[in-house]
């Protein structure tokens, strides 16, 4: 039992380590891909002594900067509720990523060592079930920082998450019908059957289109642009972070950032095979590489879309949320199940 | 049921590193408040009103219409995880149609459901 034990918080430390810096790094990436987009080199000076790194360590100076900032608490503000907001939004940022399988297992010193925290039959649902709990972090952080800018973004930034997280739902409803089973570990595996990346979700017949559903449902969620409208730099001021600054602040980036990369890492696994490739039946610790390259190609498609595509406007984007993809979703569900009762 | 410790040891660690994050702000930063730098921001003006004035209606409609939705992808899925397995299976014989034709049903007073709010215009103006 103490052996088990010790393998969850070996792995679970491991994750989290891997998180921080992971999410680091997309925003040096964001940084780079912004600009390389808008013709010109993002970051590239900051180097470590007299070592040039060509801006790799830009995150380090950025983090370490924010630290030292002054960290205000204005003084109407209701102080509990403000101070724990932005941990009620990273925290279930943090904790997806225990369900979500990174390769198939690995041997290390005689023990075989399944590449998952935790194999929960449940799986999706644990995911989905978080990223509605992180919506209370963004409506706490509008209320009680007793600002009105903050106050309406957070309102309007949690009604379009709850929006579009109908839209998420029935997409991953979908997949389901698919897939037979929750547990995500499970419907990796079901995507490795022969003939090799063909078994991919993303190529049986309605889930194409259910990808781009759940693609565009989880931008929204997680407010990346088009969708970013309450808490673009030009509107409403800031949004629901207006008032929070130094680590406050740092930590909702962090929760935003986290978000991505669950959408996306979530994307993957329900679509494209998740720890899937050529030869990771041979070897397998190819399995985290396959995925790792998936999750960033996704993540690097997520900033291409920002930084070409306007946003939307708010009524705009309730609309498209309420009147196109929920019933797109659900028209999908009802084409899935029809096709599998008939057909297969 | 073992399978959800690592539940609670995530949770436990991620407390932990959200509490450090908070305290180490704390001890770092400096901490010279000054009056403009307490009020609540309003572009640089002195702010007009307090920020608990009476919000839109709109806002609770949404929520309502979500809460709705979303009991509906609750019975969703638990009747798509298991609807492959009995449409396959040959113990359920012609019973599937039924177990299709049920849930789509299901689907179709739903879909009347928010073809009422789309007419009824919660999911217009400031949406």
């Amino acid at each position: 039992m103490t052996n088990l034990l010790l393998e969850w918080v070996i792995k679970t430390i491991v994750i989290l380590l891997i998180l921080v810096t992971a999410v680091a790094y997309v925003t040096l990436m964001e940084r780079k891909v912004m600009a390389f987009i808008q013709m010109r080199v993002g970051p590239n000076r900051v180097g470590l002594g007299k070592f040039k790194l060509w801006g790799l360590m830009q995150p380090l100076a950025d983090g370490v900067k924010m630290i030292f900032k002054e960290d205000i608490v204005p003084l109407q503000a209701n102080r509990w509720l403000y101070i724990f907001a932005p941990a009620l939004s990273l925290i279930p940022a943090l904790m997806t990523f225990i369900v979500i399988p990174y390769g198939s297992e690995i041997t290390v010193f005689g023990r075989t060592i399944q590449l998952h925290v935790t194999r929960m039959n449940v799986g999706l649902l644990y995911v989905l079930a978080l990223t509605s709990v992180g919506v209370y972090g963004i409506v706490l952080a509008g209320w009680s920082s007793n600002n009105k800018y903050s106050l309406l973004g957070g309102l309007r930034s949690s009604a379009q998450m709850i929006s579009y997280e109908l839209a998420l739902g029935l997409s991953i409803v979908s997949v389901l019908l698919y897939a037979g089973t929750l547990d995500l570990v499970y419907i990796v595996e079901q995507q490795s059957v022969w003939p090799g990346h063909m078994g991919w979700n993303i190529f049986r017949f309605p889930l194409m289109f259910v990808f781009i559903i759940f693609y565009i449902a989880s931008l929204a969620e997680t407010n990346r642009t088009p969708f970013d409208l309450p808490e673009a730099d030009s509107e409403l001021v800031a949004g629901y972070h207006t008032e929070y600054s130094s680590m406050k602040f740092v930590m909702f980036q962090m929760a935003e950032y986290l978000n991505l990369i669950t959408a996306s890492s979530i994307a993957t696994t329900l679509f494209f095979g998740g720890w899937n490739g050529p030869f990771v039946g041979r070897l397998p610790i190819l399995g985290p590489v396959y995925f790792t390259i998936k999750v960033l190609a996704l993540i690097f498609l997520a900033m291409w879309i920002r930084y070409t595509v306007p946003r939307f406007r708010y009524d705009q984007l309730m609309r498209f949320g309420w009147k196109f993809l929920l019933p797109a979703s659900i028209v999908n569900i009802i084409i899935s199940s029809t096709v599998i009762l008939f057909w297969r | 049921m073992v399978n959800y410790v690592p539940v609670l040891l995530i949770l436990i660690i991620a407390v932990g590193m959200a509490a450090v994050i908070l305290v180490l702000s704390r001890f770092a930063a400096k901490n010279r408040p000054t009056r403009e730098k307490l009020m609540p921001y309003e572009c640089g003006v002195e702010p007009v009103g307090t920020a608990r004035e009476r919000q839109s209606v709109k806002f609770y409609l949404v929520a309502m219409a979500f809460l709705l939705f979303d009991i509906e992808a609750v019975f969703l899925v638990p009747w798509a995880v298991v609807f492959r397995n009995v449409v396959r299976s040959e113990v359920y014989g012609s019973l599937k149609y039924v177990f299709y034709g049920e849930m789509m049903v299901f689907m179709v007073v739903l879909f009347v459901g928010l073809a009422y709010v789309w007419r009824k215009g919660i999911l217009e103006w400031n949406r």
